[in-house]
């Protein structure tokens, strides 16, 4: 826990205790921007166990869908198979998480109504999973960094007091050492590789890691959660560790882009929603 | 699955379970239907096979295609058959006698066997055809991963269409077997010079598709493939039991689409009706062409590279699917469609054999799109593979990177990742020459691996298949995830193809039979006089 302090939780972390479910667009502040990691509290207007769970489910589900778009386009056939393995263990924990949070919410909305239609702006996950993966090199890169991030987070929850979520975290625990295994693989080959590999890995490197900041941001205090803010220490040391090994420049800290804890997202965000959405709203009701 | 009672006399949906009053010839005699009768075809099959392999040795018990590099004749040169001419054993008229006897014995040939090139070349045009067809099959489903209706539905589309990719890599490496490089292979298939099954040329417009895509094409595969697991190459017939058993669940969750949409709204029963009319005739066309146009399928047959006409399974196919179409409440395109309580089999009009034709010569609505894709990735993926490759070459002592964040869960890291140490202590105390495989194919595929796995009960470690990787770390990555994705290792073992030596066929006898008369080695060679215990 090398991290500075993050600023103290603003005015609306202590939320609206009266707004139940999660769509408290009222609470959310426009896309703001801060310096450093730690820009306010998370999940402002629902600080909560249910909206901790609810980022959780929604990091999971946006990186599977992410890492799914490679389905029928890897590099080689066996990193085809790899990264559907990947995307089906992330699929598998937003599921659970996502499930969770809808019985916490208890508004009846379980996960493919928190998956399937809530807006843009209720979805709680941070930017890091949106941002697209045009090359393979930034997808190496995202799994890197949200990997170990994951790991460490889900390794400290699976001896949560809450024992749901412990549970939860203690099966996620060992996918992500594997996730984060496979990343590291690919770090080091892309990174040591060709002149043109170490020149696609270093510019996905300086892309994705300002997007990194935002991992960290403090959690206000609640029964049976890890803050994430003190995780950055730990998670420096192997990430460093690797890009040095990779032969990678390990980028200044400077811009951290914020906001998806509270709804603001990119604007490729818009668009992975339209997809995973559409086929379930254009059907309400409807059973598949 | 509940059965809703079919019309008797008519094979029911899933099973025979209710064969009707006319008893077990509603099937038309010898064959029965469903999906429970074929897999246990597979299992028969699998029965067949260990006793070839009991009869003929050791030599490629694998369960997944490949046998070891060993195993291969001449390899790496391309599409070059070997020359079906005389080897050190006999003429060629002896090896040509000896060959039909074991086929006609219903025996298997192995990779080293001496083989007609006629025979050669029609296996590979087959399992090349049949490995093309599984990753570009991953395409028209892949168009629905990301808009699939729930999670649920998204997840079980993913796995899918990751077994069709492992199935892909089973075919390429049983199709190595013959003595070409998967890279040849690719190639070929990007040149446009061999082909796939035509329906992977249609589109998939509507979430129905992924469902009836799912029940009646894997439904074909199933049909076809059940009967190709008794194929006269045993590495072929190998992979074949695998893929079967694992198509029979993409088979049955197309049909379980589609029947929560058959209950659902009627704009659902409407895309229900759509989809399954468009996809009706580009499964049956799966079966090729009927005997009249059809000059190969003869040859093939007589070799026993295919065990049924392309007309019996196709007839079968359509006898499987009605009755589930029935339950579906959907109705098949197809207004001559009736059974025929004669022949035992519902009469049907066949697929358009020119419009197959046109869509295998490159007409079909997907075929420029397919390809495009197909390259498109290849190409793109280039990179990656060289500098793999690149790093292999720079770090040959060094199996693989160290996972950085599991330290504090050394146990969980353990049970997740097959970094077993066993498996890398393995691999590296054989001192198996790494930089040398890897270092000579820096531009090219990279190197192939033989993969050796032991079950969650297994005694111990049996060849499970081969795969590529750039070194060994990602050798036992890939193997994890290719050969255990079922939960079926609890151990794995990777080694360069290039340094598994295999015992020939062709001195079979000479190496084995001397073992074979020491009767006094087993215990069961002594009487035991009476009263005596523990011994
Ligand atoms: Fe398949
Ligand atoms: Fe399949």
């Amino acid at each position: 826990m090398n991290e500075p302090t993050a600023p103290p939780a603003g005015p609306d972390a202590a939320g609206d205790p009266g707004a139940r479910g999660f769509a408290v667009r009222g609470s959310v502040e426009p896309g703001s921007v801060a310096r450093g990691s730690g820009a306010g509290s998370l999940l402002a207007g629902e600080p909560g166990l249910p909206g901790y769970v609810l980022g959780l489910g929604d990091d999971a589900l946006v990186a599977a869908q992410r890492v799914a778009e490679w389905c029928a386009r890897a590099p080689q056939l066996e990193e085809d198979v790899a990264l559907a393995n990947i995307a089906l263990d992330l699929l598998g924990q937003a599921r659970a998480l996502l499930s969770y949070a809808g019985e916490l919410e208890g508004l009846g909305r379980d996960e493919d109504a928190l998956a399937y239609t809530r807006d843009e702006r209720d979805f709680r996950n941070v930017q890091l999973v949106e941002l697209p993966d045009r090359d393979f090199a930034v997808t190496v890169a995202k799994m890197l960094f949200f990997g170990v991030y994951q790991h460490l987070l889900y390794t400290a929850l699976s001896s949560s007091a809450d024992a749901r979520l412990a549970g939860i975290a203690a099966k996620a625990a060992k996918e992500t050492a594997y996730h984060t295994d496979h990343a590291v693989t690919w770090t080091l080959r892309l990174g040591d590789g060709t002149a043109e590999s170490h020149r696609r890995m270093q510019a996905a490197v300086d892309e994705v890691w300002p997007f990194t900041h935002e991992l960290f941001e403090p959690f206000p205090p609640v029964p049976g959660t890890v803050d994430p803010a003190g995780l950055r220490g730990a998670w420096l040391e192997p990430v460093e560790r690797v890009l040095r090994e990779a032969t990678l420049r390990r980028p200044e800290d400077g811009w951290a882009p914020t906001g998806g804890r509270r709804g603001t997202h990119t604007e490729a965000f818009g668009h992975l929603l339209a997809e995973l959405q559409y086929v379930h709203r254009a059907h309400p009701g409807a059973r598949w | 699955m509940k059965i809703v009672g079919s019309p008797a006399g008519r094979p029911s949906p899933f099973g025979a379970e209710e064969p009707g009053p006319a008893g077990a010839a509603s099937g038309g005699g010898d064959r029965a239907f469903g999906t429970e009768e074929l897999l246990a075809e597979v299992d028969a099959a699998e029965r067949e096979l260990t006793e070839a392999a009991a009869v003929r040795g050791p030599a490629g018990t694998g369960t997944a295609g490949a046998g070891p590099r060993t195993d291969r004749p001449g390899a790496g040169d391309g599409g070059a058959t070997r020359d079906g001419g005389a080897t050190g054993a006999g003429t060629a008229e002896a090896e040509l006698e000896r060959f039909e006897a074991l086929i006609a014995a219903d025996g298997k040939v192995e990779p080293r066997d001496w083989m007609p090139d006629g025979y050669r070349r029609a296996l590979l045009r087959q399992i090349a055809q049949h490995a093309h067809s599984e990753i570009m099959g991953m395409q028209p489903e892949t168009n629905w991963i990301g808009r699939a209706p729930t999670l649920m539905r998204k997840a079980i589309l993913i796995a899918k269409v990751q077994d069709e990719a492992g199935h892909g890599l089973y075919l390429y490496s049983t199709a190595e077997t013959l003595g070409v490089t998967r890279e040849w292979l690719l190639d070929e298939l990007h040149a446009g010079r061999q082909k796939y099954l035509s329906f992977i040329n249609y589109p998939t417009l509507t979430w129905a598709d992924v469902g009836a895509l799912a029940w009646l094409t894997d439904g074909a595969a199933v049909v076809n493939q059940v009967s190709l697991c008794r194929t006269s190459y045993g590495p072929y017939a190998r992979a074949l039991v695998r893929v079967c058993r694992e198509e029979s669940f993409h088979h049955r969750q197309g049909f379980d689409i589609l029947y929560a949409l058959s209950r659902g709204t009627p704009a659902q029963r409407e895309m229900l009706r759509d989809a399954v009319a468009r996809w009706w005739y580009p499964a049956l066309a799966m079966f090729g062409l009927p005997r009249d146009r059809s000059t190969r399928s003869d040859l093939s047959l007589a070799w026993r590279i295919k065990r049924a006409p392309n007309d019996e399974l196709r007839q079968r196919f359509v006898d499987i699917c009605v009755p589930q179409a029935e339950i579906l409440g959907v109705e098949l395109p197809d207004p001559e469609l009736r059974w025929n309580p004669e022949r035992g089999h519902y009469d049907f009009t066949p697929p358009d054999y020119d419009e197959l034709m046109r869509v295998v010569a490159g007409d079909g609505p997907c075929n420029r799109q397919r390809m495009a894709h197909r390259r498109r990735a290849h190409e793109e993926g280039a990179w990656v593979r060289e500098a793999a490759a690149a790093y292999a070459a720079k770090h040959p002592a060094e199996p693989y990177g160290e996972p950085p964040a599991s330290p504090e869960a050394p146990e969980a890291a353990e049970a997740a990742s097959p970094n077993v140490p066993e498996a890398v202590e393995t691999a590296r105390g054989a001192g198996i020459p790494m930089a040398a495989e890897t270092a000579g194919a820096p531009q090219g595929d990279w190197p192939l691996w033989e993969v050796f796995v032991r079950a969650r009960r297994g005694f111990a470690h049996a060849h499970a298949g081969s795969l590529h990787a750039a070194d060994a770390a990602t050798a036992l990555r890939n193997a994890r995830d290719l050969y255990t994705r079922r939960g079926e290792g609890v151990s794995v073992w990777v080694a360069p193809a290039g340094a598994v030596t295999a015992s020939s066929p062709d001195e079979r006898d000479a190496f084995f039979d001397p073992a074979a008369d020491k009767t006094y080695r087993h215990p069961s060679f002594f009487d035991l006089p009476e009263g005596v215990k523990h011994l």
